[in-house]
């Protein structure tokens, strides 16, 4: 009696999204990044194409943030300069993309400029040659302006930009498409309102292949089985031909798994959790890895060394 | 939900005469207009307009000027078939044949053609006695079907069981019957062989034919129905086929869900 390897055939496959511009399309990038393409779930080669690997994106925020130590650490001097920082995540961390957040923009905190922030992306862009997803402060209004600002200073970079979301998504949307940028579409843990912000953006006219979705990861141990439930139910949606959920998908996993107590807890504090250099690390990189299981195209990280990990697993998942 | 546009069909006036006078423009508006309303697949049928022996070349005209406006692929509606034939070598894409009784005879002819033209199936629950009355009778004929799609080694996803609806206004008691056939038929195999309905029979010379059509399809579609010959420009209809969708958790909720049905 033989067994039959059982294939699963899916009518459709998740969309690809191209981010950066080369010098060619009209940006500066020494290259481009795809993501999305892959023909089944994720990682079952035998079934379908993983076409693109997952990539990995590093924080970078243009004042100093305020996380714990064992990051700030790491990174060192240069978290006080932007531009370096992001340089030095390229360089010796090996991110594929950098992930520039305004939390100086903040009109409680620094109330940076839009013009400021315009000026640090054009010296983050002249720095590194990888693509830049940019998000301004949670601010919804001065986020509009910044990124309006940040948008048309790059215009023709095809950067990242955060966050439309469904009550604030038509000047962002707005400026993606005249500069010609992809946006993030970000939802509050609910596929219904995922689907129907794609169909609204797709309807102002920017194409399906410009949008990603971001379903607002959560941490591990902080109700991440929500999201990774309708991350599932939005790529077997993709594989069965639903195009208003075929986007790649983006989690900001560094700052989810961050948040968490026990990334930042003390082994004094609590014993029982053992020593924080390896569980501070481990957070972020299982949270990492949890998301990927179901379809993650771009982790937004922060630890070098959970960094490290993912990028790992990544490569041996993807072996070929 | 598969929505097949019953329209381009030579019992309507404007196509029997298009057919006639061989002008391509009727059978193109229509194609366009039912691809706009939802319509997935086209039903092409020349009906009794033209003449049996002119049948063969007048479906691979048919065919050819559908081509020419639409992508949506068709579903070869005859019961010569020699003309469905015709049709099938000129289909660009994956056709339907449309249909194939369970009768020895006519499956001998239909299946080894559906396998040589990588096309689909509708297999009508009757033989050359005609109609059953009960589901259990119409699920026999299925299960025949179903073997003989088995035996010919065509998919089962290719394969459309059509139950046969009948008026409601004078054979209301095959309504049910129908309903149940459909559960039935879909535990026959596995994965099951699809359903479609000719909707708008049962609806034939009653008053209200769009209300009755949109209550028995949503009926049918809870009870396993995939497709539906249909007015594909009856939006009401068309709402009701989304609608179910959604009820039946079979495409993701949006607000504005009755639009992405209808996007491609």
């Amino acid at each position: 009696m033989s067994v039959t390897l059982v294939k699963e055939r899916y009518s459709s496959k998740v969309g690809e999204v191209i981010l950066g511009a080369t010098s060619e399309q009209g940006g500066t990038r020494t290259s481009t990044v795809t993501v999305g393409g892959d023909s089944g779930l994720p990682f079952l080669q035998f079934e379908g194409e993983t076409k693109n690997r997952p990539v990995i994106a590093m924080e970078v925020t243009d004042v100093v943030p305020t996380w714990n130590d064992m990051i700030k650490n790491q990174i060192g001097d240069v978290i006080n300069n932007p531009v370096a920082w992001a340089k030095k995540c390229v360089d010796e961390y090996g991110a594929d993309l950098i992930y520039l957040k305004f939390i100086g923009a903040d009109p409680e905190g620094e109330n940076r400029s839009p013009e400021d922030c315009a000026r640090i992306v054009k010296e983050v862009l002249a720095a590194v040659g990888v693509p830049l997803i940019v998000e301004g402060c949670d601010d919804s209004a001065k986020n509009n302006e910044v990124i309006t600002a940040i948008a048309e200073a790059a215009a023709g970079e095809n950067l990242l930009l955060g966050l439309a979301e469904q009550d604030n998504y038509k000047s962002i949307a707005a400026a993606a498409m005249v500069h010609k940028h992809t946006l993030i579409a970000r939802s509050p843990l609910d596929i219904n309102i995922c689907k129907q912000l794609n169909i609204l953006i797709n309807e102002m006219g920017l194409p399906l292949n410009k949008i990603v979705i971001d379903p607002t990861v959560a941490g591990l141990g902080f109700g991440i089985e929500y999201v990774y439930s309708i991350m599932e139910r939005a790529r077997l949606g993709a594989l069965a031909n639903d195009k208003m959920l075929s986007m790649p998908m983006i989690c900001t996993v560094g700052h989810e798994a961050n948040r968490c107590k026990e990334a930042n807890a003390s082994v004094e504090e609590f014993p029982g959790w053992g020593d924080l250099a390896d569980r501070g690390v481990l957070w972020e990189a299982v949270t990492a890895s949890g998301v990927l299981q179901v379809g993650a195209s771009i982790l937004v990280m922060r630890n070098p060394a959970a960094v490290k990990l993912v990028q790992k697993n990544i490569a041996d998942m993807t072996a070929k | 939900m598969l929505i097949f546009g019953e329209r381009i069909n030579g019992m309507f006036t404007d196509i029997g005469e298009a057919l006639r006078n061989k002008d391509p423009k009727p059978l193109q508006y229509w194609a366009t207009k039912q691809e706009e309303g939802g319509a997935h697949y086209l039903d092409v049928n020349s009906g009794p307009a033209i003449p049996t022996e002119e049948r063969v070349a007048a479906y691979e005209w048919m065919v050819n000027v559908i081509q020419e406006v639409s992508e949506l692929p068709l579903v070869l509606d005859s019961t010569n078939y020699n003309a469905i034939e015709a049709g099938l070598k000129v289909c660009k894409r994956p056709a339907i044949i449309n249909s194939c009784p369970a009768e020895q005879v006519k499956i001998e002819r239909v299946f080894p053609m559906a396998v040589e033209y990588n096309a689909g199936i509708i297999g009508l629950t009757m033989d050359k006695k005609g109609i059953p009355k009960d589901a259990e009778n119409r699920v026999a004929f299925a299960m025949e079907l179903v073997a003989a799609a088995d035996e010919y080694g065509i998919p089962m996803e290719d394969l459309f069981i059509d139950p046969l609806i009948l008026p409601v206004n004078v054979a209301q008691e095959h309504a049910p019957e129908v309903l149940e056939s459909l559960r039935q038929v879909k535990m026959l195999a596995n994965p099951a062989p699809r359903t479609v309905l000719g909707l708008s029979n049962v609806s034939q010379k009653s008053p209200d034919r769009n209300l009755i059509n949109r209550t028995y399809m949503a009926m049918a579609i809870a009870s396993g129905l995939d497709a539906a010959i249909m007015d594909a420009n009856d939006d009401d209809l068309v709402d009701v086929a989304a609608t179910c969708q959604i009820l039946l958790n079979r495409s993701i909720y949006a607000d504005s869900y009755l639009k992405v049905f209808r996007s491609r």
